[in-house]
């Protein structure tokens, strides 16, 4: 089964449309990369998929998405969040110790049980290349960590909360190239288990990571499909301006 | 002619420093002169004895015991609703006509003459409500006085919390409330404090409000159905009828070391809770 489908999807922020009748499908257990010039609507169509967009004034959506099979819609947006995470383009932990951060997820869905949530802990971290880093260092406070350690944590908080697809917004750009390796190379590993979209603005990195590679113009997502081949013969002339970087 | 920048910077650095020194030293003179004056007639029995022929003789146990009932009614009153009023403002609606409106009838309200406040609570409470004059009816009263500005502070803390912690916890799946009461509220609540502790000083002080809706009974209220005057009640009283000069002094002296123990209290208490949170 798709991990995420879109059939004629739009999105308008009053009226302002930034999603035109966007079709595409995601496949599970792979690496989904959105590429195209600032202001074409990447984010937009990524905070759609788990709702983000509901807490912006004036969104109206139209279309079908369907998550593993289930509408969008058609379940509380609480425990579709949960099973939709999200990872932003800034590393954002709260200002509280490495493990408050990681037991937040759990906390807010009502594990309150210590051993539980040392487990849960210890699992995401090490999930994420942090447990033996800071396995010692579990009630230091958050934002005393490196950037890359911190977009990690922000990873492993995600984790947490045991979701089934991660959105992924830009999440290497504020990080140097030596940590944006590896945090590629985090998430090769994911991929294993979790379905992966990620927004890019660098070409080279959704060349690297991803499987499969969207690229839209405009709120259009005018073509998609495997990652290489969309890199070596895209279809569609305007894809081929922008890879060529014809475009701006 | 121009000046060098070096020359502004320190001329300026000195405007600064002289305007600092003299607000500080005002302050300090004052709090200095009335503790002067006042202290040397306050003692363990004027701390612990009633009043007694008006204020010239006795102690001020009862204001004590007013001023500490009437604080904790309005206080107990006006956080909660305005901490609320607040949330809703903040977190639960988006900005709009509505907003502006209630913002604006808040800051109208803060800008209102605290005798106007008596004079409403003496109709309301006293009369209309049949409260008579209370602890209650002065605490009520105090406490539409001080909403205002706990809203506003509180407001305010809320909305400087940074919007990236309400989108994480909005996408791990919190829910409104969780993502309020979890992930916002927790980081406000100094401001928050700063508010609640400008209303328990401002309701300590306030002599108006009281007078029309507490009255200025002598004895000491066992209930919040009886009349009874706070510090700043009695203190008034005693000077301005020129009851007794000493009284009035030790009263006041008084009345300064309490604001100055519950500041004190409440930001140690606010910094021990800051610090324990980091280190939970
Ligand atoms: N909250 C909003 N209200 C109104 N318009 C918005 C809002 N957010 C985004 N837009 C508009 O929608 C369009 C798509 O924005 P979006 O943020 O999705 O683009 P993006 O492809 O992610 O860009 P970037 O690469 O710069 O992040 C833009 O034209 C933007 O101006
Ligand atoms: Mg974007």
């Amino acid at each position: 089964m798709e991990a995420i489908t879109a059939r004629g999807l739009n999105v308008y922020y009053g009226g302002f449309h930034a999603i035109k009748d966007v079709t595409v499908s995601v496949a599970p257990r792979r690496i989904t990369s959105l590429i195209g010039p600032s202001g074409c609507g990447k984010s937009t169509l990524l905070r759609t998929f788990n709702r983000m967009n509901d807490l912006i004034a004036g969104v109206r959506v139209t279309g079908d998405v369907e998550i593993f099979g289930r509408p969008l819609y058609g379940e509380d947006v609480h425990s579709l969040r949960r099973r939709v995470g999200m990872v932003f383009q800034r590393p954002n932990p709260f200002p509280l110790s490495v493990y408050d951060n990681v037991a937040h997820g759990p906390r807010v869905h009502g594990t309150t049980n210590g051993k539980e949530l040392d487990e849960i802990v210890a699992r995401s971290l090490s999930a994420v290349g942090l447990w033996e880093t800071l396995k010692d260092r579990l009630r230091e406070i958050a934002l005393s960590l490196s950037g890359e350690q911190q977009q990690r944590l922000c990873f492993a908080r995600l984790l947490a909360v045991q979701p089934e697809v991660l959105l992924m917004d830009e999440p290497c750009s504020a990080l140097d190239p030596i940590s944006t390796t590896r945090v590629e190379e985090l998430m090769q590993e994911l991929k294993k288990d979790y379905t992966i979209v990620i927004v890019t603005h660098n070409m080279q990195q959704a060349a690297r990571v991803s499987e499969d590679c969207g690229f839209m113009l405009l709120g259009e997502l005018v073509e998609f499909g495997r990652t290489d081949s969309i890199f070596t013969k895209p279809s569609d002339r305007r894809t081929e301006d922008y890879i060529t970087g014809r475009y701006g | 002619m121009r000046i060098a920048p070096r020359t502004t910077q320190a001329i300026a650095k000195g405007l600064l420093l002289t305007a600092t020194a003299s607000a500080v030293g005002a302050l300090v003179f004052v709090v200095g002169f009335v503790l002067a004056g006042g202290l040397r007639h306050v003692s363990w029995s004027f701390l612990t004895e009633p009043i007694l022929d008006m204020g010239r003789a006795g102690g001020i146990f009862p204001a004590i015991v007013g001023t500490l009932l009437m604080v904790l009614v309005s206080v107990g009153i006006a956080a909660p609703l305005g901490i609320a009023s607040a949330i809703y403002l903040a977190e639960y609606t988006r900005e709009g006509r509505l907003t502006q409106t209630i913002r604006f009838g808040i800051n109208c309200l803060a800008g209102v003459p605290s005798i106007i406040f008596g004079l409403f609570g003496f109709i309301l409470f006293v009369n209309i409500l049949g409260l008579g004059w209370s602890v209650l009816s002065g605490g009520l009263s105090l406490a539409a006085m001080i909403l205002p500005t706990v809203i506003r502070t509180a407001e305010e803390a809320l909305r400087s919390v940074p919007t990236s912690y309400r989108d994480v916890a909005a996408s791990l799946g919190a829910t409104r409330w969780q993502v309020v009461t979890k992930s916002v509220l927790p980081y406000a609540i100094p401001g928050i404090l700063t508010g609640v502790i400008l209303g328990i000083g401002r309701s300590i002080e306030e002599t108006a409000v009281v007078i029309f809706t507490a009255g200025s009974a002598v004895q000491t209220p066992t209930s919040v159905f009886d009349s009874a005057r706070t510090m700043a009640v009695h203190f008034y009283i005693l000077a301005r009828e020129g009851i007794s000069n000493e009284n009035a002094y030790a009263t006041a002296a008084v009345l300064i070391c309490t604001i100055l123990i519950i500041n004190t209290t409440a930001y140690t208490l606010m910094h021990r809770l800051m610090r324990g949170r980091r280190a939970a």
